[in-house]
């Protein structure tokens, strides 16, 4: 009897997870695709049609100068952590509880002091440049994580043979232990770029809302998510909304789903 | 004789370049010890100047209940009780994950025990997929269903406590899940074998000897949960109605930390007692994530002695 109920429960439970996640999408999706017209993909943004084509190059501008500096920075760190560093280093316990707190902190933090440190104090004012260097500090502790784990999961024996046919720690590291560990690493950068994609309050503070395609590191613009944010705010364009929403969902989720195959990849052929 | 010795304790090119990795490796951590620090002095240095510098008592900032910063009060000092937003945040980060947890559980326990196969090669992947969802989604579908809702079901404006709740425990979801269901996967297959073979039930087995077992890994991923909720900006922001009051039921407007911020440090200048006042919020956040990350490696040491 009792069993029954607790089986019952698990099983409501299963449902609810599922039922509101799958309503999230098919609602955007629903409402949206209908308003999803060709003027939204207009090359200039007015107030009467409110292009979301600037905002979704603009993503990608900072997404990939986001990662073209983030990567080396995370990867290398990595290296050092798993590659160079001692085991059971004190330093090295420090440098993880330093990324962790990296990964603790509210993305609304980083914006502040995005905002703080490159707007102000740097003086940036709001512009790209200051918006990708607060999302390259954002990604940073994930590409190390996924860095860390993969190289962690490369097979010590391959090292040493390496080792002793004579290679130096760099050149094991460049040819034998990051084509093995290449599809994690990979799959943790497509993760983090993903999270840019995603990210709001860390880029209003940083790279301002104008509806402009940026037309230097130093010019302000917005990104599709904060782009949405905006336009979802302003309540005034609510289809255009739903429609903005479809094109972010579906590109988060063609991300997020490229990195969960490269990491499949990798678990089969580590487990090989 | 002289020339091979010479290029003996010449250090080589390629050692060189080893030497090179090295040093670009150490630069890079030294660099990310360089950012948290960073981040850390200058959200704090500004936080606390509110307390130094504007002569503001942390008491009267931590434990007032009225929030005006750019007027004085009875007693000659600005209005600056961040009770209201501090109590928000605790309350709305608490509801979503005390809803949150027995559905992620429950769905984790459907995944890895119930029907192991759909959940390894369809749900699995799903919510991997869902745990991308951008939050400013989870915010408009708030604004545009949960609240709609709520002004017709409770009447008022719709915008409160309820709703936030709502949306962040929809939006924690599939982060607290996943990480539930790595949990439950890590459970060795010895321990269910050992207990099925001692006559205990299925549900017995789960109940008694799985859930035992993950409860450090669990107890991790509500409080990720929570720490993602605490920390949440806009999908708040939009859906509770930003009155820095304090709340007194959960269907009127109320204020969180963060929608106070994000709402507010548009319109305030710089060096200012209003402006300082917010970074003073932002350092309790910053303090809050520091707090959540010692916790879930506290609970991470304890289960690992068990």
């Amino acid at each position: 009897m009792s069993r029954n109920y607790i089986k019952g429960l698990v099983y409501f439970s299963a449902l609810i997870t599922f039922g509101s996640l799958f309503f999230i999408i098919s609602f955007i999706l629903i409402k949206g695709l209908p308003h999803l017209t060709p003027a939204l993909f207009s090359f200039h943004y007015t107030t009467t049609n409110v292009s979301l084509l600037p905002a979704l190059l603009t993503t990608f501008m900072v997404v990939g100068l986001t990662l073209i500096i983030a990567t080396p920075i995370g990867v290398f760190t990595g290296f050092y952590l798993i590659e160079y560093a001692e085991k059971n280093n004190k330093g090295v316990e420090l440098i993880r509880i330093a990324t962790d707190t990296l990964a603790a902190i509210p993305s609304i933090v980083y914006g502040l002091f995005g905002m703080l440190f490159f707007v102000t104090f740097l003086r940036f004012q709001y512009s790209l440049l200051a918006g990708v260097l607060t999302a390259v500090i954002m990604v940073l502790p994930l590409i190390i994580r996924a860095t860390e784990e993969s190289l962690l999961s490369v097979k010590d024996s391959l090292r040493q043979a390496s080792f002793s046919l004579g290679a130096g720690k760099l050149r094991t590291i460049f040819k034998i232990v990051l084509p093995v560990a290449m599809p994690g690493i990979l799959s943790g950068v497509i993760l983090a770029s993903g999270r840019v994609v995603g990210e709001t309050a860390a880029l209003m503070y940083t790279m301002g809302t104008s509806t402009n395609l940026p037309d230097s590191l130093f010019s302000s613009g917005r990104t599709l998510a904060l782009h949405m944010y905006v336009l979802s705010s302003e309540g005034q364009h609510v289809n255009e909304s739903y429609a903005t929403g479809v094109v972010l969902i579906l590109t988060v989720l063609i991300i997020n789903a490229l990195s969960t195959y490269l990491s499949s990849r990798l678990t089969k052929e580590t487990t090989k | 004789m002289e020339d091979s010795q010479k290029k003996l304790a010449e250090h080589s090119g390629k050692s060189r370049l080893e030497k090179i990795g090295k040093t670009i490796s150490f630069l890079c951590i030294a660099f990310i010890v360089f950012v948290v620090l960073s981040i850390l002095y200058f959200v704090a240095s500004k936080g606390i100047a509110t307390f130094t510098k504007d002569g503001v008592s942390l008491i009267d900032f931590l434990t007032g209940k009225i929030w005006n910063p750019g007027s004085i009060g009875e007693n000659g000092k600005p209005l600056t009780g961040a009770l209201p937003m501090i109590a928000g945040s605790f309350i709305v980060t608490l509801l979503a994950a005390a809803v949150a947890t027995p559905f992620a559980i429950g769905a984790a326990i459907f995944m890895t025990e119930i029907s192991p196969t759909v959940g390894k090669k369809i749900l699995q992947p799903v919510i991997e997929l869902l745990v991308g969802i951008p939050s400013v989604v989870y915010g408009f579908i708030g604004l545009s269903v949960v609240v709609p809702f709520m002004r017709n079901t409770f009447g008022g404006s719709g915008f409160g406590i309820i709703s936030a709740a709502i949306v962040l425990f929809v939006m924690i979801l599939p982060t607290v899940t996943s990480m539930s269901v790595d949990t439950l996967k890590s459970v060795p297959r010895y321990y269910r074998e050992a207990s099925l073979a001692l006559g205990a039930t299925r549900w017995q087995t789960i109940y008694k000897v799985v859930l035992r077992s993950a409860t450090p890994g669990l107890l991790t991923a509500v409080v990720f949960g929570m720490a993602r909720a605490f920390g949440e900006a806009l999908a708040v922001q939009m859906v509770i109605g930003n009155a820095a009051l304090m709340p007194t039921n959960l269907i009127t407007p109320a204020s969180t930390l963060t929608s106070i911020l994000t709402m507010n440090m548009g319109n305030t200048v710089m060096g200012t007692l209003e402006n300082n006042v917010l970074w003073s919020l932002a350092l309790i956040l910053l303090v809050m994530a520091l707090f959540f990350n010692i916790l879930t490696r506290w609970i991470g040491k304890k289960g690992a002695m068990n």
